[in-house]
């Protein structure tokens, strides 16, 4: 399957794959458009990280997705990598995996029996490894209705500011009440463990909370508890679980602000 | 596998090629229409020297197929100067020394272009972030910076 190509073509280089045949998947249209119904998005797997940086409604409404996809690669990179790609390429650091894990996004998978919808969080199994049954493809993603006063946001720690690769992601979405009291929130880590992961327990540190100090500490010790990662040159063991918490406890912050204005 | 017959467009002329189905457009690019100032760096979208952009949109030329422009309107570093005048960006990596292996050059040069062309007024941060996907081993970014800064301002004025 080619989408973007940007790393089935430096496998095909360095012989890791050697496909027979090769479908080039973008030229269908529901993978290509950014769409709008009723307050839902719904985002196709093709879309290329320009095009969702370049969507000023998509911008406003999930600036945590666009936070993660404004983190790949390069604008040449941008201009070619999908969405749908970086999920099923199944790398545990893909930087736009974690905010849709927590805006709740569906990922509407099609494949010889039909359309089924299936949690973002539930295609990546391991490095390199998804949950898709052969011949099945994702073609878009379907993201909830956005409630008023919610926000979002995503964080990565990486030794450079550009054209890296996540040591540790980390992706939050929340909402508030009328009174400022958070009432959902969705906690989501990469590069910690050999997929990326919903933390329920990161997001029960939020909710009935005013997300103050005491609650993001609760917040932080969970993010770090949900922690079980590689330890390797890029990043120690103890290293991202410690910043496993404090980049959860910023990402909060951010979505509590944007939060705020919306 | 068989060879594919691509019809697109490139610098503004209709051009067709042959190519293999796994072949990149950088190789066609270099090896079927030997259009050679589009240059191989890293070959796996690290370096940016074959950057060239395709229905307006900057990529590595190296992780496009030559069968995927088929209908499409390509722009590569051939297609910058008009004649023998030189584009603005050229003449300022000439006058700022921004060079000295060219290497990198050519997809220097498309990128910073397309740069320009969303951004007529970049900030200093905006430049380097968005040439962030093209390494120079030679310049240390200095000098191609400033005259990407430079190109601007000239272009600004006329």
């Amino acid at each position: 399957m080619l989408a973007g190509g940007t790393d089935l073509l430096i496998q095909m280089r360095g012989d890791i794959v050697e496909p027979s045949v090769l479908v080039d998947i973008k030229n269908i249209a529901e993978m290509r458009e950014i769409a709008e119904e009723n307050g839902r998005f719904r985002l196709g797997a093709a879309v290329t990280g320009m095009e969702i940086m370049e969507h000023e409604a998509f911008n406003a409404a999930w600036p945590g997705i666009v936070d993660g996809a404004k983190l790949i690669g390069s604008i040449q990179i941008r201009g070619r990598a999908t969405l749908g790609g970086n999920l099923c390429n199944a790398s545990p650091a893909a930087d736009s995996v974690p905010a849709l894990i927590a805006a709740g996004a569906l990922a509407s998978v099609i494949g010889p029996d039909g359309r089924r919808a299936a949690p973002v969080e539930d295609i990546a199994t391991g490095p390199g490894q998804t949950s898709l049954e052969t011949g099945e493809i994702v073609v878009s993603f379907d993201l909830p209705e956005r409630p008023p006063r919610s926000g979002d946001a995503y964080l990565r720690f990486t030794p450079r500011t550009e054209m890296d690769i996540a040591v540790v992601g980390v992706g939050v979405n929340l909402a508030l009440d009328d009174s400022g009291v958070c009432s959902a929130a969705r906690v989501s880590l990469g590069a910690v463990a050999e997929r990326p992961l919903l933390v329920d327990e990161a997001a029960a540190a939020l909710v009935g909370t005013r997300v103050d100090d005491a609650a993001l500490a609760e917040l932080s010790k969970a993010a770090s508890a949900a922690c079980r990662p590689i330890d390797d040159k890029r990043g120690t063991r103890e290293f991202r679980i410690e910043v496993a918490g404090v980049l959860a406890e910023r990402a909060a912050r951010i979505a509590l602000e944007r939060a705020g204005r919306t | 596998m068989a060879r594919y017959h691509v019809t697109t467009t490139i610098n503004g002329d209709e051009v067709d090629f042959l190519c293999e189905s796994d072949q990149t457009l950088l190789s066609a690019l270099r090896d079927e229409l030997v259009m050679t100032g589009t240059k191989e760096g890293c070959g796996t979208g690290d370096c940016g020297a074959c950057s060239v952009t395709v229905d307006g949109r900057l990529m590595c030329s190296c992780l496009v197929l030559a069968v995927e422009v088929e209908g499409k309107r390509v722009e590569t570093i051939e297609g910058m100067a008009d004649g023998e005048e030189l584009h603005p960006l050229q003449r300022k990596f000439l006058e700022h020394a921004a060079l000295q292996c060219g290497i990198c050059t050519p997809g220097l040069l498309i990128a910073s272009r397309s740069l320009l062309e969303r951004n007529p007024d970049p900030t200093e941060t905006e430049i380097r972030y968005w040439l962030a996907g093209n390494l120079c081993r030679c310049t240390g970014y200095h000098k191609i910076v400033e005259a990407v800064a430079d190109a601007a301002r000239e272009m600004r004025e006329v």
